[in-house]
């Protein structure tokens, strides 16, 4: 009995005087590994079959498109795998001239003939991507994702010799560069994926993303993925432009709940989080204000309505809703992250000015309900408002239902519920009100104004006007930018006019980032390019 | 032999818990325990109703007050006041922990007292059934319980709320927690059945229960007269140490998601979302989670003590 | 012996299918889609998901295939949440995490609970007694989403070796253990406790004092092992749950377990994780109550039933 205290005690005491001193972070500083908190753990690292921000996140890292992002700038389409590009007058017809050094991560040469197998397969309708319709640009995707054309051959995507990609797009798009920068135009190694699927390149589920089958062709390539654990990948010593990356590696631990990533960076495990949550962001500012970053993030928050259902269809009750929220009350005491009052679904960028939307204006509201035949809220049922089960989310709710019932006398019930159950009851229609977030795809209006047609499944509103598609369509047929832009303009206006939806804020992105990390600049896509990343060693 | 002489257990019974009481009162944290239980009940259920704050009153602006004359606990993230919603959250989370205690007990006595009578086969497959229940992963049944009752359960708060007239918010406060009860108490029952049953098994082989049955007493008078009584000491030492392990259980479930619906609040939700505010504005979760784990020590020592008062040579559990 | 061994393996075997056949209904009673996720699928690759899963085939056709291939080839099946990986994989990654914590944690457990319960049990109801319960039910009195944090926060971030979350060093195990160690460690304590108040009241105690044996002697040779029975009994199904129902540790300390997987495959309709881990779960608890069985009989030859 006494003896095993003894070893027991000994062991223990062994285990931990065997433990470094130093900090995670300086440890992976000093290897040149940078340790970034990544949300969760990915659905998947095949770039055809996810969705999400954070399987972007790694994709980025171990892929790369014809045109990256530029470090610091927003909308400058940097080289890629494509060295150069040209594009017809009327912007219909692009052509890529790709990169004689750009390889996979096992030698093999990245080829023209990679990228037209890679949009083949993804539009191909037996694989289940969800994102296909990021490909809709080219002509004749559409069709053929749909079945309604069985011949891949008649994407518009040709490989006109092993180092040249024409692609033939569906309409005049001048900023097809910068759609190429997101993860659903990459190439993707079409030696492997034969070599897993068995010849069938829409076999969903082969394992050619495993460690030691994958292969890419980004400035990383996968080294180790432990599920819910982490997923590092190292230095690809066949890309293209290895001699401009800086780090040896990167680290992504998916760590879902966010609080623990806070105190995770507060005790030096980490270089950056994933986000910061509102409750923490008043600590950050003052305690690591050098560390934390606050910057404009393509996104905006807003409610959604289901227009098909009684009461709700009648437009000046959903104008009456909208101008019940007191957006800036809710940025400052709810969030508190430097979010901004959206008074339209687009966030302002270059070029685009929001058109005059939703505002808060309670007086208007009382009004307007009192003309749609429900003076004080009398005859209105009681509203169920659908949000996720996180935190924050039950603020919001909780923020919304006192405003709606002090300024209109309007009651709503909040259910909360986990996040696919949150999501198939949008798209089944099966919700009156819910809170809801979109995040742009590239930097172009479009990305905000294309779901909202009328069967689009992102839309989910039983909203849609002939006007409105008509506006968008005018505006892609455009070949003048100023004109495009005026276009999205007066659609937008079509679209707050009838306020399917109640534009909340638009999104910053909080997080928390280490003095070490250099050459990463505020994006407002947040799409960093970890080759200009390096970590600065003392 | 007379009527009489088999009455007898039961008049020695009632001295016991005389005796059990007087033990009681030596045990000072016992005592201690009860005093915190019964000043939380009065407070949450008595004293509650002649504050005049609402607990639900968001006043965005004036988040994070400090303590008052108007919030004697200051307020929460949103304005609120801190003192009734902990009350109000009370009021939630102890209704749930009783409720579910109460079924608890009925189940499991009528389950464990007919297996541990029976014996036999039957009483070996009773059990290993217990046994695999409780190896279900129960949060599945609290989320199917969400789904399938809230309906029927919003049905019957809607009968409630246009034909009796009653309060809207009071009657969804406490409609909300019935599927939540529910499906705690469907977890509980499994282990109080199983102490039942021990408990009955050695009864019945006891002296006096011999002595019944070569009467010709029927079973039923057996099991009521002279079983269950004996049983009664175990059983409520078991049902106040249920009453915070559900309080905790509820909490569990709040930080899964599955609590209960805002705005309302119990416990679990207030000390969940006073958690994350732990560096910035400790009080969200000090006032709350104090309140929260007093009760619990509270009752857990009353437990404690009822069962050194009541078998202080059995330690079984 | 043998016999008995057999027999109560049966009766397991058939308490987990049925377990296990319930868990593949009732998921599929609780709505919504799995696959859902923040960009809405076309409607004519829904069917193709579907079919990547065999969930386009009717129910009976799937249980049977899904038992056939648990029990020919060992083969669990595609996670539906973490989509389209293999549940062995998720299985086999997860649990060495979640057996090592648990085993960190009943570790604390015991040393926290039972010198707890022994001294409680020598003051009774003195002031030592209560401060050594107060101690032990920390545990049951303070929920882990609150002890977790606070122990990051004051623990974590004061000592340099210490990581707030996260399973790297060997020492990173400590505060989730003691965290997870603590709720089962009141537990302990009350048993122990319990425990050596019988026995210390018995006569052989009292005629050993008498005879002037050492107080230490008593407590650790004489009443220890007798008073630890009802811990015995307690430690087989405290160890299973344990290791599965840790979701609130691993999900603070950012642990790699099958607790999380067990909250997330339910949360997010699983079908094939979660029969998978019942399977896995209800087939651990039989072993541990099986062992622990076993070992009390053999301590206790009085126990043994027909």
């Amino acid at each position: 009995m006494r003896a095993l205290s003894v070893i027991l005690l000994s062991l223990f005491s062994a285990l931990l005087l065997s433990c470094d001193r130093r900090s995670n972070v300086a440890i992976a500083t000093e290897e040149n590994i940078l340790v970034i908190g990544n949300s969760n753990e990915p659905k998947g690292l095949d770039p055809h079959l996810v969705s999400g921000v954070l399987e972007s996140n790694l994709i980025r890292a171990l892929f790369e498109g014809l045109c990256v992002d530029n470090p610091s700038k927003d909308g400058v389409a940097d080289k890629g795998v494509a060295k150069d590009w040209k594009h017809s007058e009327d912007y219909r017809v692009w052509t890529f001239y790709l990169n004689e050094k750009a390889k996979w991560s096992d030698g093999e040469p990245v080829t023209a003939h990679d990228f037209v197998f890679s949009y083949q397969r993804m539009l191909n309708p037996r694989l289940p991507s969800k994102y296909a319709d990021m490909l809709y640009f080219i002509k004749g995707a559409e069709d053929y994702n749909k079945e309604k054309n069985p011949d891949p051959g008649s994407i518009g995507a040709k490989a006109i010799d092993d180092r040249t990609l024409e692609l033939t797009l569906r309409g005049p798009i001048p900023f097809l560069p910068e759609i190429t920068k997101h993860y659903t135009w990459y190439p993707v190694p079409r030696h492997i994926i034969l070599k897993f699927s068995g010849g069938d390149p829409a076999t969903p589920f082969t394992g050619w993303t495993k460690p030691g089958n994958i292969v890419s062709n980004g400035p990383f390539q996968l080294k180790d993925w432990k599920i819910k654990h982490y997923i590092e990948v190292e230095r690809n010593p066949h890309y293209w432009d290895a001699g401009e990356v800086q780090l040896d590696g990167i680290r992504f631990l998916p760590i879902s709940n966010s609080y623990t990533e806070t105190r995770m960076f507060l005790d030096e495990q980490l270089h950056m989080t994933y986000t910061l949550p509102p409750e923490m962001i008043p600590y950050a500012k003052e305690h690591v204000p050098a560390m934390l970053r606050q910057e404009d993030y393509i996104g905006t928050r807003y409610l959604r309505i289901n227009t098909r259902r009684q009461y709700l269809d009648n437009v000046k009750v959903r104008h009456a809703l909208a101008c019940a929220i007191d957006r800036a009350q809710i940025c400052k005491s709810v969030r508190g992250g430097n979010e901004k009052p959206a008074s339209g679904v687009v966030p302002p960028f270059a070029g685009y000015t929001v058109p005059p939307g939703a505002s808060f204006d309670p007086e208007r509201g009382r009004q307007l309900l009192a003309e749609a035949g429900f003076p004080n809220g009398e005859g209105l049922p009681e509203f169920k408002f659908l949000t996720t089960d996180r935190d924050v989310s039950r603020r919001m709710a909780e923020a919304y239902m006192a405003m709606w019932r002090e300024h209109l006398n309007i009651n709503v019930r909040i259910q909360q519920r986990e996040w696919t159950t949150y999501l198939q009851d949008q798209y089944d229609g099966a919700y009156d009100l819910a809170g809801a977030g979109w995040i742009g795809d590239f930097l172009y209006p479009t990305t905000f104004l294309d779901m909202w047609t009328k069967d689009n499944g992102n839309n989910n509103t039983g909203w849609h006007s002939e006007d409105y598609e008509a506006k968008l369509k005018e505006s892609e047929n455009s070949i003048v930018p100023e004109e495009k832009l005026q276009l999205l303009q007066d659609a937008e206006k079509i679209f707050l006019a009838d306020m399917p939806i109640i534009p909340v804020f638009w999104y910053t992105t909080n997080y928390l980032i280490r003095p070490e990390v250099k050459g990463w600049h505020p994006l407002q896509l947040n799409n960093h390019p970890y080759k200009n990343v390096s970590l600065k060693r003392n | 032999m007379s009527e009489n002489e088999i009455e007898e257990p039961l008049e020695k019974g009632t001295s016991l818990w005389k005796d059990a009481w007087l033990r009681l009162r030596k045990n000072k944290m016992a005592m201690i325990g009860l005093w915190v239980v019964i000043f939380i009940f009065l407070t949450c259920f008595v004293f509650r109703w002649f504050l005049p704050q609402d607990p639900n009153a968001v006043a965005l602006g004036n988040e994070f007050a400090p303590p008052s004359a108007q919030h004697w606990l200051g307020t929460d993230q949103l304005g609120r006041d801190m003192l009734t919603r902990i009350l109000d959250g009370g009021q939630i989370s102890l209704l749930v922990a009783i409720a579910a205690t109460c079924l608890t007990v009925s189940i499991g006595i009528i389950y464990g007292g007919i297996s541990g009578y029976v014996g036999g086969r039957a009483d070996g497959v009773m059990m290993r059934i217990v046994d695999g229940l409780l190896a279900m992963p129960f949060l599945i049944v609290v989320i199917l319980f969400r789904e399938l009752i809230e309906v029927r359960v919003d049905l019957i708060g809607k009968f409630l709320t246009s034909e009796w007239g009653w309060d809207k918010d009071f009657v969804r406060r406490f409609s909300n927690i019935i599927p939540l009860l529910l499906a705690i108490a469907a977890f509980g029952w499994l282990t109080m059945s199983r102490i039942v049953r021990t408990q009955t098994a050695a009864l019945k082989s006891g002296e006096f229960a011999e002595a019944a049955r070569s009467l010709g007493l029927s079973h039923f008078r057996i099991l009521f007269r002279h079983i269950l009584p004996n049983m009664l000491g175990p059983v409520i030492i078991y049902a106040t140490l249920t009453i915070p392990s559900f309080i905790l259980y509820e909490a569990t479930l709040s930080f899964i998601g599955l609590g209960v619906e805002p705005p309302n609040s119990s416990w679990g939700v207030l000390i969940k979302e006073g958690a994350n505010y732990l560096e910035s504005n400790v009080s969200m979760l000090i006032f709350p989670a104090v309140v929260f784990s007093v009760t619990l020590f509270a009752f857990n020592f009353l437990g404690d003590g009822l069962r050194d008062a009541l078998d202080p040579k059995a330690a079984k559990d | 012996m043998l016999r008995f061994i057999f027999s109560r393996f049966l009766q397991t075997a058939l308490v987990v299918f049925c377990l296990v056949s319930f868990t593949h209904v009732t998921i599929r009673m609780i709505p919504g889609n799995p696959f859902a996720d923040e960009k809405a699928m076309q409607p004519h690759l829904r069917e193709r998901v579907a079919e990547a899963f065999g969930l386009n085939e009717s129910f009976g056709n799937q249980f049977v295939s899904w038992w056939s291939n648990v029990l020919t080839k060992g083969d669990f099946g595609l996670s539906t949440s973490l989509f389209g990986r293999s549940v062995n994989e998720i299985l086999t990654s997860a649990f060495p995490v979640s057996l090592t914590l648990g085993l960190g944690a009943m570790f604390i457990a015991l040393m926290v609970g039972i010198p707890s319960g022994v001294i409680a049990s020598l003051r009774h109801n003195g002031w030592i007694d209560y401060g050594s319960m107060i101690l032990a039910m920390v545990g049951i009195c303070i929920p882990a989403f609150v002890l977790g944090p606070l122990f990051q926060l004051w623990i974590a971030r004061n000592v340099s070796w210490l990581s707030s979350a996260g399973w790297e060093r060997p020492a990173d195990i400590l505060l989730p253990a003691l965290t997870l160690g603590l709720a089962v460690a009141a537990y302990v304590a009350r048993l122990t406790r319990g425990g050596m108040l019988e026995v210390l009241s018995q006569d052989y105690i009292r005629t050993a004092r008498a005879k002037g044996v050492p107080g230490h002697t008593i407590i650790l040779r004489h009443a220890l092992r007798p008073a630890l029975l009802p811990v015995v009994t307690y430690l087989g199904p405290a160890f299973a749950a344990v290791i599965t129902g840790s979701f609130v540790v691993e999900t603070i300390f950012q642990i790699p377990g099958l607790g999380q997987h067990f909250v997330t495959a339910v949360t997010s309709k699983d079908y094939f994780l979660l029969p998978g881990l019942v399977l896995f779960y209800g087939c651990l608890m039989g072993i541990a109550n099986l062992i622990v069985d076993i070992v009390l009989t053999i301590l206790n030859p009085r126990l043994r039933e027909a």
